[in-house]
C-alpha cells in the first residue's frame, strides 16, 4: 500500500516533463507487445491443448480415457509421484534442518550440490542411472545375479523421477527456517517439550506454507518428468509407460486424439498447480506482512 | 534435530580437524539422511558417469566428443539455446516491467500464468507447440504461405526453448524491479532526461545482473531440454538434432561409450554454467 501522498505526486509528476503526453500511450504499447508475445508462446499453445482434446466433443476424450494403456499410464504416474515425492520431502526436510541454522565452510558448496539436479539435463540424469544400474553398470552384475531389475523397470523410473525433483523442498524450506530462527524451538525445549513435540507443534506450523510450496513443485515435476524417465523406462506400453511417455508415443504413432486426451489431464495438473501456488504465495505474503 | 542444534554448533569453536572428527561421530540424524541421500541419489550416479567416461580413454573421448555429428549437435543446441534465451531476455524484461509498473485487466491471472512452463509437463508443451506451429496449425498456417516453416525445423526447437526458459527471466527480474525506487527515475526525468535516457542510464544498470542471471538460467535450462524439443524437432542429423537427443539415440543403439562421452560434455558445460551463474549473482549483490 503506497501512501496517498506518493500516489498523487505520481499523477502530478508527468506535468513536470516536456514529453508528458508520450507517457499515455507508452504503457498501452508495452502491454500490447508483452501480451502478444505471451499469446504466441504461452496462451495459444495452452488453449490448443483443450481445443484439440474437445473439438469433437467429449465423446472421443472419454473413449480414450477408458483405454487400458492410458489407465495404466495414469496409475504409473500417480505411483511414481507417490513414492518419489515423500522421498524428497524427507530428504528436503533433513537437508533444511541440517543446513538452515549453521554457518560453516563449504556450506555454499553443499547448497550448490543440492541444486545440481536442476542443472543436469534430464537425459544425462537418466543416462547416469543406466550406467549405475544397467546391465553394464556398476551394480549390473550383482543385480542380475539377484534377479533384480532396475533399468527398464519401475524402480529405475522412480529413481529418475526422484533425481530430477530432488532440490525443491530443501530450496523452499531453508529460507523459511533461516528467517524464523531457533528461538521458538529453544523456548519450547526449555519449557519441557521433547524433540518430537517441538517438531510437530512449533517447527511444522512455522514452515508449513514453504513446505507445501516445495511439495507442490516436487509433485508437478515428478508427474510431468519426461526425459529422465524416458531414458530408463524402455517405454513399454502398459508396463513402464508413464503419462508423459504415453503422450509422446501416441503422438509418434499418429494417434493425436489419444495424445491430447492424456495432455488435458497433465494440463489440468499444471492448472491446479498454478492455482495452489498462487494461493500459497498469497498466504506467505500475508504472513510476512504481518510479522514486519 | 532443531533442538539438538545448539550443542552441535558449539563444536565449531575448536580446530578444523577436531571439528570434522567430532561432527562425524556426533553427526545428527538430519545430516545422516541428507548426506546418505545425496551420496546414493546424486554423487554415485555422477561419479559413475564420470568414471565411465574416463575409461573411454582421452584419445577416444576426444574423437567421439568432436565427431562431426557431435559438433553439429553442440552447434544446434548451444546457438539455438543462446538465441532463445536472449529473445526471452528482451521480452522477459518487458513482461516483468509491465507486470510491476502498470495496471491492466487480468493482470493477476497473467502474472500467475508466467509459471505455466514450470508446471506444464514438457511433453505436453512439445506436443501443442508442434501442432500450433505446424504448417496447418493456428500460427504455422499463417507463416507457411511466407515460406516460413517452424515445427520440425531448428526454429521450432528455438520456440520450444523460448517456452521453457521464459519464466526464468521474468521471475529473476521481477523482484529486483519491484524493489527499485521510482523516485530515482522521477528525479532523472525531472532533471531533463528523456524516457529513453532514463531507461538506459537509470533503470537498466541495476537490473543488469538480474537480467544476466535470468538469461543464464534460461540458457542452461534450454541446453538440457529434451521433452519438448524431441517432439517439435524432426531430429534430422546436422539440421535440428540437439545434443540431449543424440545421447538418447546413442543409448538406444547400445552405444554406451558414445552416450557417456556426450553426456559428460553436457554435464561439464552445465557445471561451468552453474559457476557462471553463481559468479553473476555474487557480482550482482554489490548493487544491493
Amino acid at each position: 500500500m503506497t501512501s496517498n501522498g506518493v500516489e498523487s505526486l505520481r499523477q502530478v509528476a508527468p506535468s513536470y516533463g516536456t514529453k508528458a503526453p508520450r507517457r499515455s500511450w507508452v504503457p498501452v504499447v508495452l502491454i500490447a507487445i508483452a501480451l502478444a508475445f505471451l499469446g504466441l508462446v504461452l496462451y495459444i499453445p495452452a488453449i490448443n491443448v483443450f481445443y484439440q482434446a474437445f473439438h469433437e466433443g467429449i465423446g472421443p476424450f472419454l473413449k480414450n480415457l477408458s483405454k487400458p494403456d492410458f489407465q495404466h499410464a495414469v496409475k504409473m504416474t500417480v505411483l511414481l509421484a507417490a513414492i518419489a515425492v515423500p522421498m524428497n520431502i524427507i530428504f528436503g526436510l533433513a537437508a533444511a534442518f541440517a543446513l538452515a541454522h549453521k554457518r560453516f565452510r563449504g556450506r555454499t558448496l553443499l547448497l550448490s550440490i543440492i541444486d545440481l539436479p536442476f542443472a543436469i539435463s534430464p537425459v544425462v540424469a537418466g543416462l547416469m542411472i543406466v550406467l549405475l544400474y544397467g546391465r553394464q553398470g556398476w551394480f549390473g552384475g550383482w543385480l542380475q545375479a539377484n534377479n533384480i531389475k532396475i533399468v527398464f523397470a519401475f524402480t529405475g523410473m522412480m529413481l529418475a523421477t526422484a533425481f530430477v525433483s530432488m532440490p525443491f523442498v530443501a530450496r523452499e524450506v531453508i529460507p523459511v527456517l533461516e528467517e524464523e530462527g531457533t528461538s521458538q524451538e529453544e523456548a519450547a525445549h526449555t519449557l519441557g517439550a521433547n524433540a518430537w513435540q517441538t517438531f510437530w507443534r512449533v517447527t511444522v506450523p512455522n514452515i508449513r506454507w514453504g513446505l507445501l510450496y516445495g511439495i507442490l513443485l516436487t509433485n508437478a515435476r515428478a508427474m510431468g518428468e519426461f526425459g529422465a524417465v524416458s531414458v530408463v523406462s524402455g517405454n513399454i506400453a502398459g508396463k513402464t509407460q508413464s503419462l508423459p511417455l504415453f503422450v509422446e508415443e501416441a503422438y509418434k504413432s499418429y494417434d493425436t486424439a489419444a495424445a491430447y486426451s492424456a495432455s488435458v489431464l497433465l494440463a489440468l495438473l499444471a492448472v491446479v498447480t498454478l492455482v495452489v501456488k498462487e494461493f500459497l504465495e498469497r498466504r506467505t505474503a500475508a504472513r510476512t506482512r504481518r510479522t514486519h | 534435530m532443531a533442538v539438538s542444534s545448539p550443542s552441535f554448533r558449539r563444536t565449531s569453536s575448536h580446530s578444523p580437524g577436531k571439528v570434522l572428527l567430532t561432527s562425524l561421530i556426533h553427526m545428527p540424524w538430519t545430516w545422516r539422511i541428507m548426506l546418505g541421500y545425496l551420496l546414493v541419489m546424486l554423487i554415485m550416479p555422477v561419479t559413475a558417469m564420470l568414471l565411465r567416461a574416463a575409461t573411454v580413454g582421452p584419445a577416444e573421448f576426444w574423437r567421439i566428443a568432436t565427431s562431426p555429428l557431435a559438433l553439429s549437435t553442440y552447434d544446434v543446441t548451444f546457438t539455438t539455446s543462446l538465441i532463445a534465451a536472449l529473445i526471452d531476455g528482451v521480452f522477459g524484461v518487458l513482461i516483468a516491467w509491465v507486470l510491476v509498473r502498470y495496471d491492466f485487466p487480468l493482470k493477476r491471472f497473467i502474472d500467475a500464468s508466467i509459471d505455466l512452463p514450470f508446471a506444464l509437463p514438457t511433453a505436453v508443451a512439445g506436443l501443442t507447440l508442434a501442432t500450433v506451429y505446424s504448417n496447418n496449425g493456428w500460427i504455422g498456417s499463417l507463416l507457411a504461405p511466407l515460406g516460413i516453416k517452424i515445427a520440425f525445423t531448428r526454429l521450432g526447437v528455438g520456440i520450444a526453448m523460448m517456452f521453457i526458459s521464459l519464466p526464468f527471466v521474468v521471475r529473476t527480474v521481477q523482484p529486483v524491479l519491484m524493489q527499485m525506487e521510482r523516485e530515482i527515475e522521477e528525479a532523472a526525468w525531472s532533471l531533463g532526461a528523456s524516457p529513453l535516457q532514463t531507461f538506459w542510464r537509470v533503470i537498466l544498470p541495476p537490473l543488469f545482473p538480474a537480467i544476466l542471471t535470468g538469461v543464464a538460467l534460461g540458457f542452461s535450462r534450454a541446453v538440457g531440454e529434451y521433452g519438448s524439443t524431441v517432439i517439435i524437432s524432426s531430429n534430422t542429423p546436422f539440421r535440428d538434432l540437439i545434443a540431449p537427443i543424440l545421447i538418447f539415440q546413442r543409448l538406444e543403439q547400445y552405444d554406451y561409450a558414445g552416450a557417456t562421452v556426450i553426456g559428460a560434455v553436457l554435464l561439464l558445460i552445465s557445471l561451468v554454467m552453474l559457476l557462471i551463474i553463481n559468479f553473476i549473482q555474487a557480482w550482482g549483490k554489490q548493487y544491493d
